[in-house]
């Protein structure tokens, strides 16, 4: 490890766990002595873990139905304007703004607008694309998409203390504790 | 009917869903051991041989635009033929993979794990199958935005809102980039083990280009659930819908034999029926070349040939309800039509059908025929042949004797039908074979949420 202590130099300081429980263990803990910046990394969901970091609820699901409502309104008005105002047809009688007929379209329309505004919001709200972040740059990071468990406290937590903190994470005894390089 | 229990907090066990043994670094080792591991010969003759029906395919495709659409058996009165009957066998397929990714999922259905990511690169491969039909059917599918899509023009037309045909097309591209969407996000999180665990150079960059900079972290994780959840929430009225406005297609028309209210119900049911019969297809063998049964189990197996049983009976009803329906109607021309199925021209064609949809499947009521890999394969063999007959009668019986008999005549596909149909099967498996050499087969993130170890994370 080297040894720096600018905290520009430092993302943070990363523990690592075995298991999912000990890790949601750790940011229990690490929650409670008021550290905040912090992030977890596991190789699959761990719902107990947003608890734990005190995570606030997702907003995917409220942009989803924003994106929904958009795409059942611009579904049915594009046929609403298309057949009453910009190319009127007489079928069978039935009067221009027969809107049963516009349904199918105007649901499609909406799921097609949810789904779409779902996957970018959570691609951007994730902060992604981003192919570089300072965890890439511990070694054994490579594991948190396999089979290891991370506990990052970053050094821009104002309770951030080079050697509180490492002894701190020490304590939770993680099977290792490496510096982030920024 | 369905097998496996309730599960609790989505990651205990009441059945065997995955081989003893296996923990978080297995699963991973093995599926992308799949991706990793040196190309096995027979992959490149398989890949040859689909590419080269692939390649007839499109030298179908570029004859037709050259000569026009005379070198398909289409006429009137049967102007529908071949292209809409393998529009709606390639459409119907597609939609077991979403069954699988979204329903089974929202049903908490555990086994679909080791299966779901395949599935759902089959839906998306059957619908770019799906898709070549109606586009070359036009005619001129140069000129097909402007008959398809609304987009204002110099000419001042859109398409025409009431008809099931404009809606057909909103249906399957919403259909296509939702099922996209589901498969690329499901992606995600395996791109990332792919690209941390790949040791070329090219592995890294482009399993890093295509994961987006996925870390795993618990924010990441957190949005990716909640969008995952409601993705499988919103796919599962698409699916629905997708194969009723096929259905509409048929039933908002006035001949004999499609004008019936059962169409939308006995549609999808038939659609989910010819897509597990290929899941099964595709699952049978795959576990078996690339050693995968800890992953997909005898169990998935069964339960896959529970479903194909269960919605062989539900298009068995449709087929009663219609043959009662034709009678009960009073109506000459329903009545005729059904003689005329049962004893006319295409009566072979008609029998055959209830072979294989109706009667076939019964033997799955037999446990160990459910759990006999070869037995599975045979039937689901079988099942696609018979919901191809089933398309094959509704679209021709109904259009070659409609109401005048002065206008009645006969269909039979021409060779350039064949090469067309026969060749997107080689579009299928050739997007399939890509699929497994470079893409983890099964869903790896997933799968370690249901190996033993991971209970352990659970709090």
């Amino acid at each position: 490890m080297h040894e720096r202590n600018e905290p520009q130099e430092l993302h943070g300081l990363m523990a690592e766990f075995d298991n999912g429980a000990q890790l949601v263990k750790a940011a229990e803990q690490s929650y409670a002595r008021g550290y905040r910046h912090q992030d977890a990394y596991s190789p699959y969901p761990i719902h107990a873990l947003s608890d734990a970091l005190g995570q606030a609820e997702s907003k995917v699901p409220f942009l989803m139905l924003c994106g929904g409502i958009v795409g059942a309104l611009t579904g049915f008005f594009l046929q609403y304007i298309t057949a009453v105002h910009s190319y009127p047809l007489n079928i069978g009688g039935r009067p221009l703004n027969s809107w049963p007929s516009f349904i199918p379209v105007t649901f499609e329309m909406t799921i097609l607008f949810a789904g779409i505004t779902g996957v970018l919001s959570m691609i951007l709200l994730n902060g992604l694309p981003r192919p570089y972040h300072p965890a890439f740059n511990v070694e054994r990071f490579s594991g948190a998409s396999i089979d290891r468990f991370f506990l990052c406290i970053e050094a821009t937590d104002p309770k951030f203390d080079r050697q509180e903190t490492e002894a701190f994470l020490r304590s939770l005894e993680p099977s290792e504790v490496s510096e982030v390089e920024n | 009917m369905a097998t496996t229990e309730p599960t609790q907090g989505g990651n205990s066990l009441s059945v065997p869903v995955v081989g003893p043994g296996h923990d978080n670094v297995t699963v991973t080792d093995q599926i992308s051991g799949v991706v990793f591991g040196k190309t096995p010969l027979w992959w490149f003759v398989a890949l040859a041989i689909s590419a080269g029906v692939l390649m007839m395919m499109l030298y179908a495709i570029v004859f037709l635009l050259f000569t026009g659409t005379g070198v398909w058996g289409l006429n009137i009165p049967v102007a529908w033929g071949f292209a809409i009957i393998n529009f709606v066998w390639w459409i119907g397929i597609g939609h077991a993979g979403t069954l699988i990714s979204a329903i089974l999922l929202l049903l908490n259905q555990n086994w679909r794990t080791s299966i779901n990511r395949f599935a759902e690169a089959m839906t998306l491969f059957a619908v770019a199958c799906a898709g070549i039909f109606p586009i070359l059917h036009t005619g001129r599918p140069w000129l097909a935005v402007y008959w398809l899509l609304p987009y204002p023009n110099t000419m001042g037309l859109w398409p025409q809102f009431r008809s099931p045909l404009i809606w057909d097309v909103f249906a399957v591209s919403t259909y296509l980039t939702i099922s996209l969407l589901f498969w690329y996000v499901g992606l995600i999180p395996d791109l990332a083990t792919m690209r941390d665990r790949a040791k070329t150079y090219a592995g890294q960059k482009i399993y890093g280009l295509f994961s987006l900079g996925w870390r795993g972290s618990a924010k990441h994780w957190h949005n990716y659930e909640s969008l995952y959840l409601l993705l499988a929430g919103i796919s599962t009225p698409l699916v629905l819908s997708v194969h009723t406005v096929v259905s509409f297609d048929f039933s908002v028309g006035q001949l004999p034999g499609w004008h019936a209210t059962i169409f939308p119900p006995y549609f999808v049911a038939g659609a989910i029926y010819a897509g597990f019969a290929m899941v099964l297809l595709l699952a049978i063998p795959l576990r078996k070349i690339f050693h995968l049964e800890d992953f997909i189990t005898i169990k998935h197996l069964e339960n896959m040939g529970i479903v194909t049983l269960a919605t062989g009976m539900m298009v068995a009803y449709g087929y009663m309800v219609e043959l009662f329906m034709a009678f009960y109607s009073g109506n000459q021309y329903e009545e005729f039509m059904m003689l005329n199925r049962i004893t006319g021209p295409y009566q072979m064609q008609w029998w055959s059908l209830l072979l294989c949809n109706a009667l076939a499947p019964q033997v799955l009521w037999v446990k160990r025929i459910r759990t006999s890999p070869a037995a599975l394969f045979v039937v689901a063999i079988i099942v696609s042949i018979g919901m191809w007959l089933e398309r094959f009668i509704i679209v021709v019986t109904s259009l070659h004797r409609d109401f005048l008999p002065s206008s009645w005549g006969m269909y039979a596909g021409t060779k350039w039908d064949w090469a067309l149909y026969i060749g997107t099967m080689g579009l299928f498996l050739t997007l399939f074979f890509l699929f497994i050499r470079f893409v983890p087969m099964i869903s790896i993130f997933e799968m370690r949420t249901i190996v033993p170890d991971s209970r352990k994370g659970e709090v």
